[in-house]
């Protein structure tokens, strides 16, 4: 009987062909997880190709998942348990597995042709290269067939279980309780009855295998973490975003009008909001990014909580758009769900290089309020921010996202919707004393006036408009004042701002300045590097335009300042015009999200170099 | 607030529903000064379309006017309705949100040759073919004024322009040939200074549910003076022009002389109509009928002076339920179906797990 060796933190990774049904499978286990109250943090990564050539390296599709039972922040750096479908999946993967790793591969594929097309010389089972990991070779296409043998199902249609039976065989490995999957493969293929019994019994299959096989050693317990009290579910951040904006709507008390075109990785926004049609909200497929915009823009100006999403071949579509909603003043949400760039670039991977994009994309003085999204479930409360923003501000605001929190997952605590703020919307009914553009004191947003208002019916358009009656004005001054004006408005939403997002003290030797879904990396960087005694501070910026006005007395309260970002420093570029400091950037083009042990290693050498130089200066 | 607006407020806010309002077209002309070039087809159109709009029964606050970039498109600036001056060729698209998100307003969608057919021929085809409801006018003068004259998607190959001094090479395109390709609903023309024919139209395409796009043959006299001149001037309007009317034989000509009849090989012909040698009874003219198949309308939308008179009125007009009434119906049907969401449900929907006072999950 194999001992149980209790464990603090897990990093496992799936990997096989994008058909081999790895997403499922890491979905899953990530499930069993969620429901075993660990932490947890997910990173799928998979091709743009929705069937790259079966066997191929770019046809590999992965999912790692880290649970704990402390908190964690990230997907972890790098894996300690890799199970591998075939040798492509092998090649790409085996340099991420720690040394003394677990490593769990299916042989069944390893045949001469999907070995050579992976790149070997020579079958890589027999390599010495593997010496290094605790190896367990399976032949789970087989035993996946076996487990089928009486059903009447064809061998292709067998073969796809497989991914259940790596599935089964992890799940005894970490003493998960297999009936919670089996409730939940029968609810999944609820409707093919079929295929939910084929897959039952080759996750069966597996467990039993663990079981049974004793070629175990060991098998493992990761305890629950702390929460916080409350009702919890997983979240992705399209989902948080769509059920954010839902939530906005109903505290605006207006109906949610979402507009979109098909692209990776922001189209599941779409998917969710057309969904949630019995709580009224309107969904529109447009013809083109531009249309969505456009559609966007047609029904804020009606009256509803409009919302349009892309990444940033669309957002670079929509930049004439936006232009227009900003000299328009019209209230809504551009969500940027950033990916790959430049071009079509890497559309399933992550990065943060449309920040500049966000800041300066479009023709003339055109400033908006930019949010970014630090986790999946941050998603819903940057949503609902930006709703409040747009609808207070009579502007449109840009939420960043990106790929890593689009598709990630995390544990969520569910809020209280009775607790959330309302955001009360008023129109303007009164046309006593109306000008189009007539302003509040604090905010300088114009009154909101909807179509269908008796007596206000007035023109608005992308041409210049006078500063009161808003009609079409080409003096220069008045065009000066306007586009002060319009800056100055997008300015004073600081003024809401709260506290900054900070962990460590108010002042010290290296200061980590981020933004967006690099935050966990970043955090759990500071974390450690805070317990070691160094003197090493976080802090995670929510609002990118206009900036919070508590971080430029930070910066100075630091030593260094280190900027890191999945760009080549776009951030970086901003703080340093803004404040005219020094920035220290680490900047990582990969598609890839931060390791925590980069962004510890970045700091050390500056806390390196710093005392080097202390010392160099004591002797001189 | 204009003097006329003040005084239709009024009578809005007292009416029982008995009292009529009474608009003029007055009440649609807003403050600002026309700025169109001397002799525009766009004063006329403008003109019609205010006294149409004040019979229509449909009130100046719920009217909105969304247009492009062009000439045409600083339209909505002088109606004394909603108005929207967007971006160029997308206001098909801002009118779409606008319908979808409201689809208690009336709204109108003002566009040009090279606004609707070239920048925005996209957004032109998606709303005619998804048939929202918006009424599409079409100001074509075959040329791009506001930019100072160069050649447009309908100006006819050879037009020397700024920008082709040897003359275009690309074939026009044929603005109702592509309503009809787009499964537009209603498709109609007419000449900008045809008051008469135009406040008909109007009515038709106002009383339409679904998208009505409007071809104007709109003189520019500053860049393509006359170009429609041969088909749309009064001497030459009986002889040139045949006005489309329902179930009534494909006549014109001064004294209704001349018809269209069918030639065994699909190909139409104008016969002179008669009972005399070479001529042909009216019975075998063609009838004209807005709900035909669309190849009939295809077949109209390419008959073109001088070898055939230039159609004017309605071309098609057929039913088919309107986008914003399927997007309002679908919310409707789930809401009836799946009962009225509960926020607090659909966040707790999926698997939730909870965690007690103890920090432990249960």
């Amino acid at each position: 009987m194999p001992e149980t060796t209790t464990l603090e933190k897990v990093v496992i990774r799936f990997a096989g062909d994008s058909g081999d049904g790895m997403q499922l499978t890491g979905t899953e286990f990530t499930k069993a997880a969620a429901i075993a109250g660990n932490d947890i943090s997910t990173f799928p990564d998979f091709p743009a190709e929705i069937r790259a050539p079966a066997g191929s390296l770019a046809g590999v599709s992965g999912f790692q998942l880290h649970f704990s039972s402390s908190e964690i922040h990230t997907p972890g750096d790098a894996p300690d348990v890799l199970v591998v479908m075939n040798p492509a999946a092998l090649r790409t993967n085996i340099d991420d597995l720690v040394d003394g790793g677990l490593l769990i591969i299916n042989s069944g594929t390893f045949s001469d042709g999907n070995v050579k097309k992976a790149g070997y010389e020579t079958n890589p089972l027999e390599s010495p290269l593997l010496d290094k990991y605790r190896v367990h070779i399976i032949d789970i296409s087989k035993l996946t067939l076996a487990a089928l043998e009486d059903t009447d199902l064809s061998t292709k249609e067998k073969g796809r279980s497989k991914n259940f039976f790596a599935l089964g065989l992890l799940f005894w490995m970490y003493s998960r309780d297999p009936e919670v999957e089996i409730s939940n493969i029968k609810g999944k293929f609820g409707r093919k009855p079929r295929l939910a019994d084929a897959n039952i019994k080759v996750f069966k299959a597996g467990f039993n295998y663990g079981e049974n096989a004793e070629v175990f050693q060991d098998i493992y317990r990761v305890e629950s973490a702390k929460f916080k009290p409350g009702v919890y579910r997983n979240i992705t951040g399209n989902e948080a975003i769509s059920l954010g904006l839902l939530t906005a709507a109903h505290l605006a008390d207006k109906q949610l009008f979402y507009s979109g075109y098909p692209i990776t990785p922001a189209s599941s926004i779409l998917h969710y909001i057309s969904r949630y049609k019995n709580y009224g909200a309107l969904t529109f497929q447009a013809e083109d990014e531009i249309a969505a915009v456009g559609a966007a823009i047609g029904g804020a100006y009606a009256g509803a909580l409009a919302v349009t999403a892309s990444s940033g071949p669309g957002i670079a579509l929509k930049g004439e758009g936006l232009g227009l909603a900003m000299i328009t003043e019209v209230p809504m949400i551009v969500v940027s769900v950033q990916r790959g760039g430049p071009s079509t670039g890497l559309p399933t991977k992550t990065e943060q290089a449309d920040l500049l994009q966000a800041m300066f994309g479009r023709n003339g003085e055109s400033p908006l309020p930019i949010l970014a999204a630090k986790t999946p479930g941050d998603c819903f409360y940057c949503a609902i921010e930006a709703a409040r923003i747009a609808t207070k501000y009579m502007v449109p605001v840009i939420l960043l996202t990106d790929g890593y929190l689009a598709n990630g997952a995390e544990p969520w605590r569910l809020p209280d919707v009775n607790a959330l703020p309302t955001m009360p919307v008023t129109y303007r009914t009164d046309p006593e004393g109306y000008q189009v553009y007539g302003r509040d004191a604090d905010t300088l947003a114009r009154d909101w006036v909807i179509p269908g208002t008796p007596g206000l019916e007035h023109r608005i358009g992308g041409l210049e408009k006078d500063f009161h009656s808003g009609n079409v004005s080409y003096d220069p001054s008045n065009h000066e004042r306007m586009t002060r004006i319009r800056a100055e408005k997008v300015d004073r939403v600081s003024n809401d701002m709260g506290p900054l997002d900070l962990v460590g003290d108010e002042e010290g030797d290296v200061l980590i300045v981020g933004w967006g879904g690099t935050f966990g990396a970043l955090r759990q960087a500071a974390e450690i590097l805070h317990n070691e005694g160094k003197r090493v501070s976080h802090v995670h910026l929510r609002y990118i335009h206009p900036l919070n006005p508590r971080l430029e007395p930070l910066l100075g309260r630091f030593e260094k300042v280190l900027v890191p970002e999945l760009n080549m420093g776009q951030l970086s570029m901003v703080l340093r015009a803004r404040f005219l400091i020094d920035i220290k950037g680490l900047n990582k083009i990969q598609g890839q999200p931060f390791k925590v042990r980069e962004i510890v290693d970045a700091v050390r050498r500056i806390l390196s170099s710093d005392s080097a130089r202390t010392e160099a200066r004591t002797h001189a | 607030m204009t003097a006329a607006a003040k005084k239709s407020q009024t009578q809005n806010t007292s009416g029982n529903g008995k009292l009529a309002i009474k608009l003029n077209k007055k009440d649609f002309e807003s403050d600002q000064d026309v700025r169109w070039c001397p002799g525009c087809g766009d004063y006329a159109i403008l003109a019609t379309v205010q006294r149409t709009l004040a019979t229509i029964g449909v009130k100046r606050e719920d009217t909105v006017f969304v247009s492009g970039i062009g000439c045409s498109s600083r339209f909505p600036y002088y109606m004394n309705t909603y108005g929207f001056h967007s971006i160029h060729g997308r206001a098909p698209a801002i009118a779409t949100g606008v319908k979808v998100a409201r689809p208690d307003l009336s709204v109108w969608v003002i566009t040009g040759d090279g606004d609707g057919l070239s920048i925005g021929g996209n957004h032109l085809m998606h709303a005619l073919r998804r048939n929202v409801d918006l009424k599409i006018l079409l100001f074509n003068n075959q040329i791009y004024g506001l930019t100072k004259g160069q050649y447009s998607p309908t100006s006819l190959l050879g037009t020397k322009a700024p920008s082709t001094p040897l003359g275009s090479i690309d074939h026009p395109v044929n603005p109702l040939l592509f309503a009809i390709g787009s499964n537009a609903t209603f498709v109609a023309r007419v000449g900008d200074t045809d008051a008469k024919l135009f406040m008909d139209v109007l009515n038709r395409a106002h009383a339409h549910k679904g998208a009505a796009l409007i071809e104007i043959l709109q003189n520019c006299p500053v860049f393509n003076d006359g170009v429609w001149n041969e088909v749309t001037e009064k001497k030459h309007k009986t002889a040139r022009q045949l006005v489309l009317k329902q179930g009534k034989p494909l006549i014109f000509g001064k004294n209704k002389e001349l018809g269209i009849r069918m030639k065994s090989s699909f190909y139409p012909e104008v016969v002179e109509v008669g009972d005399g040698p070479g001529q042909v009874p009216e019975s075998e003219l063609l009838i004209h009928d807005e709900k035909a198949p669309s190849t009939y309308a295809h077949m109209l939308t390419l008959m073109q002076h001088p070898e055939f008179p230039i159609p004017v009125g309605v071309f098609r007009s057929h039913e088919k339920t309107a986008y914003d009434d399927l997007a309002t119906a679908q919310i409707a049907s789930a809401t009836e179906i799946q009962g009225k969401g509960d926020l607090k449900k659909l966040l707790y929907s999926g698997m939730t797990w909870e965690v007690g006072p103890d920090g432990v999950s249960h």
